[in-house]
């Protein structure tokens, strides 16, 4: 690990506002129906971390969405499971108990998550809990106070940490960009963050708004096929929060599908951070199988 | 041949067909000339067959307008400026205006179809850009036409009468409005040809006129091909030539007009370079490259044709291009998801192919997406040339189709006489992040039109033309206003 260093941010290339949004309205101006349509929509659901990250969260609260997480519908046959049942490192243990053999993973954040406001130490012990208690998956927060302050070798010595603390676990970096202000700050945090390890970047805790948004993760996206073409080396995309209709999710797979390619076309290189994602793309698929729409109350809510 | 592209999107997600329908749109077999407000065949009896691009079968047949059919439209229009249009108070000459673009607006699916079907182009493009930007050609123009004196301030504009005007295949609806608006803003009556190969939304919007109740004889339209708009802008009758095509034609044009005092305003071709620096937004620059060369097939007299890129950034960005191309849907144009339609007709198809051959020929290195186009209609790959320079033939000419020609450059200065070493001068981009760049590279290219961080965007309020071989006059704006009147003392037009 010692041989990772830290990026010349200030040559990462400049990014035009108006130049991403009108790349993301062509995503949404596809038109993805039929066929298509049912492969995206269990693309989807294989593709979620279901979440919950309430400071009110209770074992029982866990074990309900670890049900969810194992029986989306039963009535729908042939339904992929979600990617990941995503928790506090409290509930970890929990979860973990509740997936069982499922081959769905426990995702964890850590680091202080959601501000990270926190001396480093706390940072990785925090890390080595989850990881200890049986986290497949660590979803970190970066350091945003020192990035702003443009102490970037800060922030990207403790994502080398953390990735040391993960030990075999997955690394997905939170970048907050609802927090950053600029794509061009989304860019070169998710520059630095893949060149300090992180496995998968990732747009937000889902605490601040806005959260994820096409503009941002189609930046992040970029980044990662530029690193890709670089390297060799491939790396993991979550948007998270603010995804809760099945259309939208849809634009999001356009977006993967047109700018990383079908590699990345899977729940191990690409992951939706949602709560309440799963049901509609449920209501999606009975819909395309019945033709009508169902009431909510057909879906059950965990 | 092969794509270079590592991640390999020719196995991506494929969307299903998503076709818009026709169901609703209302073609038929035999069209007359829109001459005085009525639909009547040619007085030969001569009729032609417009062609579904991407079919290769007929829409419809068409009258083929000769020089007495001509002439009944110019008098048709004289009849209607003397005794009807130009009479009229110009706050109702605007009233109809009105309605002319909120009927399109109104229309607007139906027209984007038809558009679609005849032409080739993308139904995303027909839908979302021709249709709803004629529509806003007309709203603009129609708020002026109450208002010419404050327009032209300490002038006393006038009419000029009947205005000739003759458009082309790549825009028909939009190249109807960009004529035809100002010219009834300002009073004048018109005779319109619409191309050949893409009559079918001009005889729409005559069918429209009626529907909205223009008095006859302000719009006719006449069909045929280069003879009948010979005939029509040699017609002596008339007071105003607006043509839009090739540089030959207007070049002929201009030598028949010469000394006849009729005032004309000609949209000629175009060879624009798309400049990239090296600390451009590349991400974007890439999709601008893409909108500026591959939008309508490149059938644009202002695509981006020739990209210049900085050397320093060079590899990097033909490899981001290279990879966006291939993601880029080659297809029935009246899919929703399709990038690139069909080249307007198979004589525009041979002549591409023809530069394909001569640019291999020329050495240069020869790259085509993994793009899959249909079997059967008139299609052609996105192309890239690249290893190219000034002398190639490939990089002088305008192509008109998804061709584009890559040279990279060291210095401000070289990328600027690159780009202006040509016999056009239409439009140009910049791609920078540097602001005092963007001004001082606009500033000493010579292009009608130039856009920085973006390229091929339009607006009603615009003026849009050429320098040089590009052609003469402004389009759009007060500017293209003022070439439809006489401005009196203050100005000349």
């Amino acid at each position: 690990m010692t041989d990772l260093r830290l990026p010349d941010l200030s040559r990462v290339a400049p990014v035009d506002t108006v130049g991403v949004d009108e790349r993301c309205a062509r995503f949404r101006s596809r038109s993805i129906k039929k066929d298509a349509k049912i492969q995206g929509l269990k693309l989807t659901l294989s593709m979620i971390d279901l979440t919950t990250l309430e400071g009110a969260d209770t074992p029982g609260k866990v074990r309900q969405l670890c049900a969810k997480a194992q029986h989306l519908h039963d009535r729908l046959p042939d339904l992929p499971n979600v990617a990941a049942v995503c928790v506090y490192p409290t509930m970890v243990a929990v979860a973990r108990e509740a997936l069982g053999d499922s081959g769905i993973n426990v995702a964890s954040v850590s680091t202080a998550f959601p501000s990270g406001q926190a001396p480093l130490q706390v940072k990785l012990d925090d890390t080595r809990a989850a990881v200890d208690a049986g986290a497949d998956e660590i979803d970190m927060v970066i350091a945003r106070g020192a990035f702003l302050a443009g102490d970037y070798q800060t922030v990207f010595d403790e994502i080398v940490a953390v990735k040391q603390a993960c030990g075999d676990a997955h690394l997905k970096v939170i970048l907050e960009t609802g927090e950053l202000g600029s794509l061009d700050r989304v860019k070169q945090a998710s520059v630095l963050a893949i060149a300090a390890g992180a496995d998968f970047i990732k747009t937000s805790t889902g605490k601040i708004q806005p959260a994820a948004t096409m503009p941002v993760t189609l930046v992040m996206l970029q980044v990662i096929a530029d690193h890709f073409r670089k390297t060799g080396r491939m790396v993991g995309m979550k948007p998270a929060g603010g995804i809760s209709d099945a259309k939208l999710a849809l634009h999001y797979l356009v977006m993967v599908n047109e700018t990383l390619g079908p590699a990345w076309m899977n729940n191990t290189w690409f992951r939706f951070g949602a709560s309440s994602l799963a049901n509609d793309v449920l209501m999606q698929l009975v819909k395309q199988q019945t033709g009508h729409y169902q009431s909510a109350d057909y879906f059950s809510k965990d | 041949m092969s794509s270079s592209n590592p991640l390999a999107f020719e196995q991506a997600w494929q969307y299903s067909p998503a076709p818009e329908s026709t169901d609703h749109i209302q073609l038929d077999e035999r069209y007359g000339l829109f001459i005085n407000g009525e639909f009547a065949p040619a007085d030969s009896g001569q009729t032609f067959a417009t062609i579904n691009p991407a079919t290769e079968k007929p829409l419809a047949q068409v009258a083929d307008a000769g020089e007495s059919d001509v002439d009944r439209a110019v008098t048709a229009a004289r009849e209607a400026y003397e005794n009807v249009w130009s009479p009229m108070p110009a706050a109702e000459r605007g009233k109809y205006i009105f309605r002319i673009a909120r009927a399109l607006a109104e229309r607007a699916r139906e027209f984007a179809v038809i558009e679609s079907l005849d032409g080739g182009k993308p139904i995303r493009e027909s839908r979302d850009i021709d249709i709803p930007l004629a529509s806003a050609h007309f709203f603009y123009y129609a708020g002026w036409a109450d208002k010419l004196d404050y327009a032209f301030a300490g002038c006393q504009p006038s009419p000029l009468g009947v205005a000739a005007q003759v458009i082309p295949w790549n825009f028909p609806l939009l190249m109807a409005a960009w004529k035809i608006a100002p010219a009834l803003a300002a009073g004048n009556t018109v005779v319109l040809k619409p191309a050949e190969t893409t009559p079918l939304t001009a005889l729409k919007l005559a069918e429209l006129c009626q529907d909205v109740g223009l008095p006859a004889g302000v719009v006719n339209i006449v069909t045929g091909d280069g003879d009948t708009g010979a005939a029509l802008l040699g017609h002596p009758g008339i007071d105003k030539v607006a043509f839009t095509g090739s540089t030959n034609v207007g070049r002929q044009i201009m030598r028949s007009l010469a000394g006849t005092g009729t005032p004309y305003t000609l949209e000629l071709g175009g060879k624009a370079a798309n400049i990239v620096f090296e600390d451009a937004p590349v991400d974007q620059a890439v999709e601008g490259i893409v909108n500026g060369i591959f939008f309508n097939q490149g059938h644009v007299c202002c695509a981006g044709s020739r990209l210049l890129v900085s050397e320093a950034i060079a590899e990097e960005l033909l490899e981001k291009l290279k990879a966006r191309i291939d993601t880029l849907i080659v297809g029935d144009p009246l899919d929703k998801n399709t990038d690139i339609g069909a080249i307007n007709s198979a004589a525009q198809l041979a002549r591409i192919e023809q530069y394909l051959d001569i640019g291999r020929g020329e050495g240069a290195d020869f790259w085509q997406g993994a793009n899959t186009p249909p079997e059967t209609g008139y299609y052609c790959r996105p192309t890239l040339f690249t290893n190219v320079a000034q002398s190639n033939r490939v990089v002088q000419e305008e192509i008109f189709g998804p061709v584009l020609t890559v040279q990279t450059f060291r210095t401000f200065n070289e990328a600027r006489d690159k780009a202006n070493n040509t016999p056009y001068g239409l439009s140009g981009g910049v791609w920078t992040d540097k602001g005092a760049r963007i001004f001082k590279m606009t500033s000493e290219l010579r292009a009608g039109v130039v856009w920085a961080n973006t390229f091929n965007k339009f607006d009603p309020t615009s003026p849009f033309g050429g320098y040089k071989e590009s052609g003469v006059g402004r389009e759009g704006g007060l500017h293209g206003l003022a070439a439809y009147l006489d401005l009196g003392r203050g100005m000349q037009s």
